[in-house]
Protein backbone atom coordinates (compact mmCIF):
# COMPACT_ATOMS: atom_id res chain seq x y z
CA UNK A 1 0.00 0.00 0.00
CA UNK A 2 1.27 3.51 -1.03
CA UNK A 3 1.15 6.59 1.35
CA UNK A 4 1.95 10.54 0.54
CA UNK A 5 3.30 12.05 2.98
CA UNK A 6 3.11 16.18 3.63
CA UNK A 7 5.18 17.15 6.48
CA UNK A 8 7.63 20.03 7.20
CA UNK A 9 9.51 18.25 9.53
CA UNK A 10 12.02 15.84 7.69
CA UNK A 11 12.41 13.49 11.11
CA UNK A 12 8.52 13.07 11.42
CA UNK A 13 8.95 11.60 7.62
CA UNK A 14 12.05 9.57 8.14
CA UNK A 15 10.57 8.22 11.33
CA UNK A 16 7.20 7.12 8.98
CA UNK A 17 9.52 5.80 6.55
CA UNK A 18 11.53 3.90 9.60
CA UNK A 19 8.42 2.29 10.43
CA UNK A 20 7.36 1.40 7.11
CA UNK A 21 10.65 -0.49 6.33
CA UNK A 22 10.68 -2.22 9.27
CA UNK A 23 6.60 -3.85 9.80
CA UNK A 24 6.28 -3.90 5.61
CA UNK A 25 3.08 -3.76 4.06
CA UNK A 26 3.07 0.32 3.50
CA UNK A 27 5.08 2.25 1.48
CA UNK A 28 6.11 5.93 1.14
CA UNK A 29 5.21 6.90 -2.23
CA UNK A 30 6.49 10.36 -2.08
CA UNK A 31 7.19 13.17 0.25
CA UNK A 32 6.68 17.36 0.20
CA UNK A 33 7.17 19.41 2.84
CA UNK A 34 5.35 22.28 1.71
CA UNK A 35 2.11 23.41 -0.48
CA UNK A 36 2.97 25.54 -3.03
CA UNK A 37 2.40 25.63 -6.62
CA UNK A 38 5.73 23.12 -7.02
CA UNK A 39 3.76 20.83 -4.87
CA UNK A 40 0.66 21.16 -6.19
CA UNK A 41 1.46 19.82 -9.70
CA UNK A 42 3.60 16.90 -7.64
CA UNK A 43 -0.35 16.44 -5.77
CA UNK A 44 -2.31 16.73 -9.18
CA UNK A 45 -0.96 13.28 -10.43
CA UNK A 46 -1.53 11.81 -7.17
CA UNK A 47 -2.44 7.68 -6.74
CA UNK A 48 -1.81 6.93 -3.38
CA UNK A 49 -3.86 4.69 -0.85
CA UNK A 50 -2.98 7.33 1.79
CA UNK A 51 -2.17 10.57 2.61
CA UNK A 52 -0.30 11.27 5.92
CA UNK A 53 -0.11 15.26 6.88
CA UNK A 54 0.80 17.14 9.17
CA UNK A 55 -1.45 19.82 9.27
CA UNK A 56 1.45 22.57 10.26
CA UNK A 57 2.04 23.04 7.09
CA UNK A 58 -1.40 25.01 6.16
CA UNK A 59 -1.87 28.32 7.69
CA UNK A 60 -3.75 27.96 11.08
CA UNK A 61 -6.72 29.87 9.66
CA UNK A 62 -7.27 26.94 6.58
CA UNK A 63 -6.54 23.97 9.24
CA UNK A 64 -10.28 23.61 9.33
CA UNK A 65 -10.09 22.71 5.55
CA UNK A 66 -6.82 20.50 5.08
CA UNK A 67 -9.31 17.05 3.90
CA UNK A 68 -11.15 18.91 1.81
CA UNK A 69 -7.93 20.87 0.09
CA UNK A 70 -6.51 17.59 -0.44
CA UNK A 71 -10.00 15.53 -1.56
CA UNK A 72 -9.17 18.18 -4.51
CA UNK A 73 -6.69 15.78 -5.76
CA UNK A 74 -7.39 12.23 -4.47
CA UNK A 75 -9.85 10.49 -2.76
CA UNK A 76 -7.44 8.48 -0.79
CA UNK A 77 -8.20 8.82 3.19
CA UNK A 78 -6.24 11.29 5.33
CA UNK A 79 -4.34 10.68 7.90
CA UNK A 80 -2.88 13.47 10.31
CA UNK A 81 0.02 13.40 12.04
CA UNK A 82 0.50 16.56 14.12
CA UNK A 83 3.52 18.04 15.23
CA UNK A 84 1.31 20.19 17.41
CA UNK A 85 -1.44 19.64 19.19
CA UNK A 86 -5.26 20.14 17.49
CA UNK A 87 -8.52 21.58 18.48
CA UNK A 88 -10.82 18.91 18.66
CA UNK A 89 -12.89 20.95 15.63
CA UNK A 90 -10.76 20.18 12.83
CA UNK A 91 -9.17 17.14 14.11
CA UNK A 92 -13.07 15.87 13.15
CA UNK A 93 -12.03 15.68 9.08
CA UNK A 94 -9.26 13.35 9.47
CA UNK A 95 -9.80 9.45 8.71
CA UNK A 96 -7.07 8.82 11.33
CA UNK A 97 -4.82 10.90 13.88
CA UNK A 98 -1.32 9.57 14.51
CA UNK A 99 0.51 10.28 17.50
CA UNK A 100 4.16 11.29 17.81
CA UNK A 101 4.22 8.73 20.85
CA UNK A 102 2.29 5.62 18.89
CA UNK A 103 3.72 2.70 18.51
CA UNK A 104 4.77 1.27 14.90
CA UNK A 105 1.98 -1.47 16.17
CA UNK A 106 -0.44 1.29 16.05
CA UNK A 107 0.51 3.58 13.11
CA UNK A 108 -0.26 0.56 10.75
CA UNK A 109 -3.42 -0.34 12.49
CA UNK A 110 -4.79 2.79 12.10
CA UNK A 111 -3.65 3.61 8.83
CA UNK A 112 -5.30 -0.62 8.03
CA UNK A 113 -8.87 0.73 9.33
CA UNK A 114 -8.52 4.38 7.71
CA UNK A 115 -7.73 2.60 4.19
CA UNK A 116 -10.35 -0.08 4.82
CA UNK A 117 -13.09 2.07 6.09
CA UNK A 118 -15.66 2.92 3.38
CA UNK A 119 -15.34 6.49 1.75
CA UNK A 120 -17.10 8.85 3.32
CA UNK A 121 -19.65 9.45 0.75
CA UNK A 122 -21.69 12.56 1.66
CA UNK A 123 -18.03 14.28 2.24
CA UNK A 124 -17.69 16.37 5.33
CA UNK A 125 -17.45 19.41 3.18
CA UNK A 126 -20.95 18.79 1.83
CA UNK A 127 -21.41 17.15 -1.82
CA UNK A 128 -20.02 20.87 -4.16
CA UNK A 129 -18.33 20.35 -7.27
CA UNK A 130 -14.71 21.56 -6.44
CA UNK A 131 -13.46 24.35 -9.01
CA UNK A 132 -11.04 21.74 -10.43
CA UNK A 133 -14.13 19.30 -10.93
CA UNK A 134 -16.04 21.92 -12.80
CA UNK A 135 -13.65 22.19 -15.48
CA UNK A 136 -13.48 18.74 -15.93
CA UNK A 137 -17.16 18.58 -15.60
CA UNK A 138 -17.12 21.41 -19.11
CA UNK A 139 -15.04 19.42 -20.70
CA UNK A 140 -16.82 16.50 -20.63
CA UNK A 141 -20.09 18.02 -21.50
CA UNK A 142 -18.40 19.05 -24.91
CA UNK A 143 -17.28 15.75 -26.09
CA UNK A 144 -13.60 15.83 -24.60
CA UNK A 145 -11.85 12.85 -24.25
CA UNK A 146 -9.82 11.54 -21.00
CA UNK A 147 -6.59 12.00 -22.94
CA UNK A 148 -7.49 15.44 -24.64
CA UNK A 149 -8.72 16.72 -20.87
CA UNK A 150 -5.31 15.68 -19.19
CA UNK A 151 -3.45 17.40 -21.83
CA UNK A 152 -5.30 20.80 -21.61
CA UNK A 153 -4.56 20.69 -17.51
CA UNK A 154 -1.47 18.94 -18.04
CA UNK A 155 -2.02 16.20 -15.29
CA UNK A 156 -2.43 12.33 -15.45
CA UNK A 157 -4.98 10.52 -17.31
CA UNK A 158 -5.15 8.51 -13.79
CA UNK A 159 -6.52 12.20 -12.25
CA UNK A 160 -9.10 12.93 -14.85
CA UNK A 161 -10.82 9.50 -13.84
CA UNK A 162 -10.09 10.10 -10.20
CA UNK A 163 -12.18 13.53 -10.76
CA UNK A 164 -14.63 12.09 -13.01
CA UNK A 165 -15.02 9.42 -10.29
CA UNK A 166 -15.84 12.08 -7.98
CA UNK A 167 -18.07 14.00 -10.37
CA UNK A 168 -20.15 11.06 -10.79
CA UNK A 169 -20.14 10.11 -7.02
CA UNK A 170 -21.17 13.89 -5.66
CA UNK A 171 -24.03 14.56 -8.21
CA UNK A 172 -25.17 10.88 -8.83
CA UNK A 173 -24.82 11.21 -12.56
CA UNK A 174 -22.80 8.50 -15.11
CA UNK A 175 -23.11 9.39 -18.61
CA UNK A 176 -21.87 11.73 -20.36
CA UNK A 177 -25.54 13.00 -22.15
CA UNK A 178 -26.70 13.26 -18.01
CA UNK A 179 -23.15 15.26 -17.17
CA UNK A 180 -24.02 17.63 -19.91
CA UNK A 181 -27.70 17.97 -18.77
CA UNK A 182 -26.00 18.92 -15.61
CA UNK A 183 -23.29 21.30 -17.28
CA UNK A 184 -25.78 22.80 -18.99
CA UNK A 185 -28.91 23.33 -16.35
CA UNK A 186 -25.89 24.76 -13.45
CA UNK A 187 -25.10 27.60 -16.52
CA UNK A 188 -21.67 25.62 -16.62
CA UNK A 189 -21.85 26.04 -20.56
CA UNK A 190 -24.08 27.52 -22.68
CA UNK A 191 -26.19 25.50 -24.82
CA UNK A 192 -24.21 26.53 -28.09
CA UNK A 193 -20.99 24.81 -27.22
CA UNK A 194 -22.66 21.46 -27.07
CA UNK A 195 -23.12 19.78 -30.35
CA UNK B 1 -56.50 -19.58 -5.90
CA UNK B 2 -58.53 -16.95 -7.08
CA UNK B 3 -57.13 -14.30 -9.71
CA UNK B 4 -58.91 -11.59 -7.44
CA UNK B 5 -56.90 -12.72 -3.93
CA UNK B 6 -54.08 -12.83 -6.15
CA UNK B 7 -54.02 -8.77 -6.87
CA UNK B 8 -54.79 -8.58 -3.00
CA UNK B 9 -51.61 -9.96 -1.96
CA UNK B 10 -49.68 -7.89 -4.59
CA UNK B 11 -51.12 -4.97 -6.99
CA UNK B 12 -48.29 -4.11 -8.37
CA UNK B 13 -49.15 -7.31 -10.14
CA UNK B 14 -51.83 -5.73 -12.05
CA UNK B 15 -48.95 -4.68 -14.55
CA UNK B 16 -48.33 -8.22 -15.18
CA UNK B 17 -52.02 -9.30 -15.92
CA UNK B 18 -52.36 -6.14 -18.37
CA UNK B 19 -49.92 -7.07 -19.90
CA UNK B 20 -51.27 -10.84 -20.68
CA UNK B 21 -54.22 -9.67 -21.73
CA UNK B 22 -56.15 -10.48 -18.37
CA UNK B 23 -58.56 -7.77 -17.83
CA UNK B 24 -59.89 -6.62 -15.07
CA UNK B 25 -63.33 -8.37 -14.10
CA UNK B 26 -62.18 -11.93 -13.08
CA UNK B 27 -65.26 -12.52 -11.05
CA UNK B 28 -64.44 -15.49 -8.46
CA UNK B 29 -62.31 -17.32 -11.67
CA UNK B 30 -59.33 -18.63 -10.45
CA UNK B 31 -55.92 -17.87 -11.37
CA UNK B 32 -55.56 -20.97 -13.98
CA UNK B 33 -59.21 -20.62 -15.09
CA UNK B 34 -58.07 -17.09 -16.27
CA UNK B 35 -54.47 -18.18 -17.46
CA UNK B 36 -56.33 -21.02 -19.66
CA UNK B 37 -58.89 -18.58 -20.84
CA UNK B 38 -56.02 -16.32 -22.23
CA UNK B 39 -53.60 -19.16 -23.13
CA UNK B 40 -51.27 -18.19 -20.68
CA UNK B 41 -49.06 -21.65 -19.15
CA UNK B 42 -49.85 -21.61 -15.13
CA UNK B 43 -47.24 -22.83 -14.37
CA UNK B 44 -45.07 -19.95 -16.33
CA UNK B 45 -47.52 -16.77 -14.96
CA UNK B 46 -46.80 -18.37 -11.38
CA UNK B 47 -42.89 -18.07 -12.00
CA UNK B 48 -43.29 -14.31 -13.44
CA UNK B 49 -45.33 -13.70 -10.65
CA UNK B 50 -42.80 -14.98 -7.98
CA UNK B 51 -40.00 -13.01 -10.21
CA UNK B 52 -42.46 -9.92 -9.75
CA UNK B 53 -43.32 -10.46 -6.45
CA UNK B 54 -40.33 -11.46 -4.79
CA UNK B 55 -36.94 -9.76 -5.13
CA UNK B 56 -34.01 -12.17 -4.21
CA UNK B 57 -36.64 -14.92 -5.44
CA UNK B 58 -34.28 -18.21 -7.65
CA UNK B 59 -36.44 -20.30 -9.29
CA UNK B 60 -35.46 -23.83 -8.95
CA UNK B 61 -34.60 -26.12 -11.48
CA UNK B 62 -38.15 -28.02 -11.15
CA UNK B 63 -39.67 -24.50 -11.59
CA UNK B 64 -38.06 -23.77 -15.15
CA UNK B 65 -38.69 -27.19 -16.34
CA UNK B 66 -42.20 -27.26 -15.67
CA UNK B 67 -42.99 -24.10 -17.23
CA UNK B 68 -43.83 -22.57 -20.89
CA UNK B 69 -40.62 -20.50 -22.39
CA UNK B 70 -43.65 -19.42 -24.62
CA UNK B 71 -45.59 -17.85 -22.58
CA UNK B 72 -42.57 -16.14 -20.79
CA UNK B 73 -41.99 -14.95 -24.39
CA UNK B 74 -45.04 -13.50 -24.33
CA UNK B 75 -45.15 -11.78 -21.42
CA UNK B 76 -41.54 -10.41 -22.23
CA UNK B 77 -42.42 -9.05 -25.74
CA UNK B 78 -45.52 -7.58 -24.21
CA UNK B 79 -43.87 -5.98 -21.34
CA UNK B 80 -41.62 -4.44 -24.34
CA UNK B 81 -44.66 -3.08 -25.96
CA UNK B 82 -46.35 -2.08 -22.46
CA UNK B 83 -42.84 0.06 -21.66
CA UNK B 84 -42.77 1.71 -25.12
CA UNK B 85 -46.28 2.80 -25.95
CA UNK B 86 -47.44 3.29 -22.07
CA UNK B 87 -44.41 3.76 -19.94
CA UNK B 88 -42.80 6.62 -22.08
CA UNK B 89 -45.96 8.21 -23.08
CA UNK B 90 -46.83 8.68 -20.11
CA UNK B 91 -43.67 10.17 -18.80
CA UNK B 92 -42.96 12.42 -22.06
CA UNK B 93 -46.57 13.78 -21.46
CA UNK B 94 -45.39 14.63 -17.87
CA UNK B 95 -42.00 15.66 -18.48
CA UNK B 96 -43.23 18.35 -21.39
CA UNK B 97 -45.17 19.75 -18.59
CA UNK B 98 -42.61 19.46 -16.11
CA UNK B 99 -39.86 21.43 -18.29
CA UNK B 100 -42.86 24.11 -19.84
CA UNK B 101 -41.91 27.22 -17.48
CA UNK B 102 -37.93 26.43 -18.23
CA UNK B 103 -36.03 28.39 -20.42
CA UNK B 104 -36.14 27.16 -24.34
CA UNK B 105 -32.07 25.98 -23.86
CA UNK B 106 -33.26 24.42 -20.92
CA UNK B 107 -36.16 22.18 -22.12
CA UNK B 108 -34.08 21.15 -25.24
CA UNK B 109 -31.41 19.66 -23.52
CA UNK B 110 -33.88 17.85 -20.73
CA UNK B 111 -36.35 16.65 -23.47
CA UNK B 112 -33.34 15.43 -25.64
CA UNK B 113 -31.65 13.60 -22.89
CA UNK B 114 -35.17 11.82 -22.30
CA UNK B 115 -35.44 10.86 -26.02
CA UNK B 116 -32.11 9.60 -25.87
CA UNK B 117 -32.62 7.67 -23.47
CA UNK B 118 -36.06 6.34 -24.85
CA UNK B 119 -34.16 5.13 -28.40
CA UNK B 120 -31.47 3.28 -26.01
CA UNK B 121 -34.14 1.28 -24.86
CA UNK B 122 -36.20 0.49 -27.85
CA UNK B 123 -32.59 -0.70 -30.00
CA UNK B 124 -32.21 -2.75 -26.68
CA UNK B 125 -35.83 -3.90 -26.94
CA UNK B 126 -35.57 -4.83 -30.96
CA UNK B 127 -32.20 -6.42 -30.47
CA UNK B 128 -33.86 -8.71 -27.80
CA UNK B 129 -37.24 -8.82 -30.25
CA UNK B 130 -35.24 -9.48 -33.64
CA UNK B 131 -31.92 -12.07 -32.28
CA UNK B 132 -32.85 -13.61 -28.95
CA UNK B 133 -36.37 -14.38 -28.52
CA UNK B 134 -36.14 -16.13 -32.39
CA UNK B 135 -33.47 -17.70 -31.75
CA UNK B 136 -35.26 -19.41 -28.38
CA UNK B 137 -38.18 -20.13 -30.55
CA UNK B 138 -35.75 -21.90 -32.96
CA UNK B 139 -34.11 -24.00 -30.02
CA UNK B 140 -37.69 -24.63 -28.67
CA UNK B 141 -38.37 -26.57 -32.43
CA UNK B 142 -35.04 -27.97 -32.58
CA UNK B 143 -34.04 -25.97 -35.45
CA UNK B 144 -31.42 -23.61 -33.88
CA UNK B 145 -28.47 -23.72 -36.16
CA UNK B 146 -24.82 -21.62 -36.19
CA UNK B 147 -22.73 -20.45 -33.10
CA UNK B 148 -25.36 -18.12 -31.02
CA UNK B 149 -26.30 -19.20 -27.52
CA UNK B 150 -28.13 -18.19 -24.84
CA UNK B 151 -24.85 -17.22 -22.86
CA UNK B 152 -23.51 -15.07 -25.72
CA UNK B 153 -27.38 -13.38 -24.79
CA UNK B 154 -26.42 -12.85 -20.96
CA UNK B 155 -22.91 -11.35 -21.73
CA UNK B 156 -23.50 -8.82 -24.29
CA UNK B 157 -26.64 -8.08 -22.18
CA UNK B 158 -26.63 -4.22 -21.76
CA UNK B 159 -27.40 -2.36 -18.91
CA UNK B 160 -30.04 0.05 -19.30
CA UNK B 161 -30.50 1.47 -15.94
CA UNK B 162 -27.50 4.03 -15.86
CA UNK B 163 -29.63 6.58 -17.97
CA UNK B 164 -32.43 6.25 -15.93
CA UNK B 165 -30.45 6.68 -12.88
CA UNK B 166 -29.10 9.76 -14.32
CA UNK B 167 -32.63 11.39 -15.05
CA UNK B 168 -33.66 10.54 -11.55
CA UNK B 169 -31.15 12.56 -10.30
CA UNK B 170 -31.46 15.40 -12.33
CA UNK B 171 -35.15 15.60 -11.69
CA UNK B 172 -34.72 15.18 -7.87
CA UNK B 173 -31.63 17.69 -7.65
CA UNK B 174 -30.78 19.90 -10.62
CA UNK B 175 -34.49 21.18 -11.86
CA UNK B 176 -34.61 24.65 -12.35
CA UNK B 177 -37.03 26.60 -9.45
CA UNK B 178 -39.42 27.18 -11.72
CA UNK B 179 -40.55 23.59 -12.13
CA UNK B 180 -43.69 22.49 -10.31
CA UNK B 181 -42.32 20.40 -7.36
CA UNK B 182 -46.23 18.11 -7.82
CA UNK B 183 -45.22 17.60 -11.41
CA UNK B 184 -41.89 16.59 -10.41
CA UNK B 185 -42.72 14.19 -7.95
CA UNK B 186 -45.17 12.75 -10.64
CA UNK B 187 -42.27 11.80 -12.75
CA UNK B 188 -39.97 10.69 -10.24
CA UNK B 189 -42.62 8.32 -9.21
CA UNK B 190 -42.73 7.12 -12.53
CA UNK B 191 -39.19 6.89 -12.95
CA UNK B 192 -38.56 5.14 -9.97
CA UNK B 193 -41.28 2.36 -10.49
CA UNK B 194 -40.44 2.70 -14.41
CA UNK B 195 -36.43 1.82 -12.77
CA UNK B 196 -37.81 -1.32 -10.49
CA UNK B 197 -40.00 -2.71 -12.93
CA UNK B 198 -37.20 -2.54 -15.63
CA UNK B 199 -34.97 -4.28 -13.03
CA UNK B 200 -38.13 -7.20 -12.96
CA UNK B 201 -37.71 -7.55 -16.50
CA UNK B 202 -34.01 -8.05 -17.17
CA UNK B 203 -34.31 -10.74 -13.89
CA UNK B 204 -36.94 -12.58 -15.87
CA UNK B 205 -34.67 -12.50 -19.05
CA UNK B 206 -31.68 -13.38 -16.78
CA UNK B 207 -32.72 -16.05 -14.60
CA UNK B 208 -35.79 -17.60 -16.07
CA UNK B 209 -35.39 -17.41 -19.96
CA UNK B 210 -31.52 -17.94 -20.35
CA UNK B 211 -31.52 -20.85 -17.90
CA UNK B 212 -34.49 -22.37 -20.00
CA UNK B 213 -33.19 -21.81 -22.84
CA UNK B 214 -29.48 -23.60 -21.98
CA UNK B 215 -31.59 -26.59 -20.40
CA UNK B 216 -32.95 -26.51 -23.90
CA UNK B 217 -29.38 -26.10 -25.58
CA UNK B 218 -28.25 -29.40 -23.75
CA UNK B 219 -30.94 -31.17 -24.34
CA UNK B 220 -30.69 -30.87 -27.87
CA UNK B 221 -26.70 -31.45 -27.79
Amino acid sequence: MTVFLIMPSRIMARGIEGVFHDLGEFKVAGIVSDISSREESILRNLSVDTVIVDPAVFAHSSRGNVKHFISEYTDAPVVAFPSAPMDDESSKQYDAILNLYDSPAEIIHKLRSAVAAPKDSSGTEGSELSAREKDILICVAKGLINKEIADLYNISIHTVITHRRNITRKTGIKTVAGLTVYALLNNLIDPSSVE
Amino acid sequence: MKMADLVEINYRLLAVLARLGMNIGFGEKTVSKVCEETGIDTAAFILICNMYSYQGYMPTEETLESADPESVLKYLHNSHSFYMEEDFRKLEKVMNELVAPCSPGQKKVILDFLEGYKTEVERHFEYEEQVFFPYVRAVMSGTACGDYSASKFEENHSNIEEKLNDLKNIVMKYLPHECSPQLASDVLFALFSLSEDLGKHTGIEDLVLVPMTNRMEKKEA
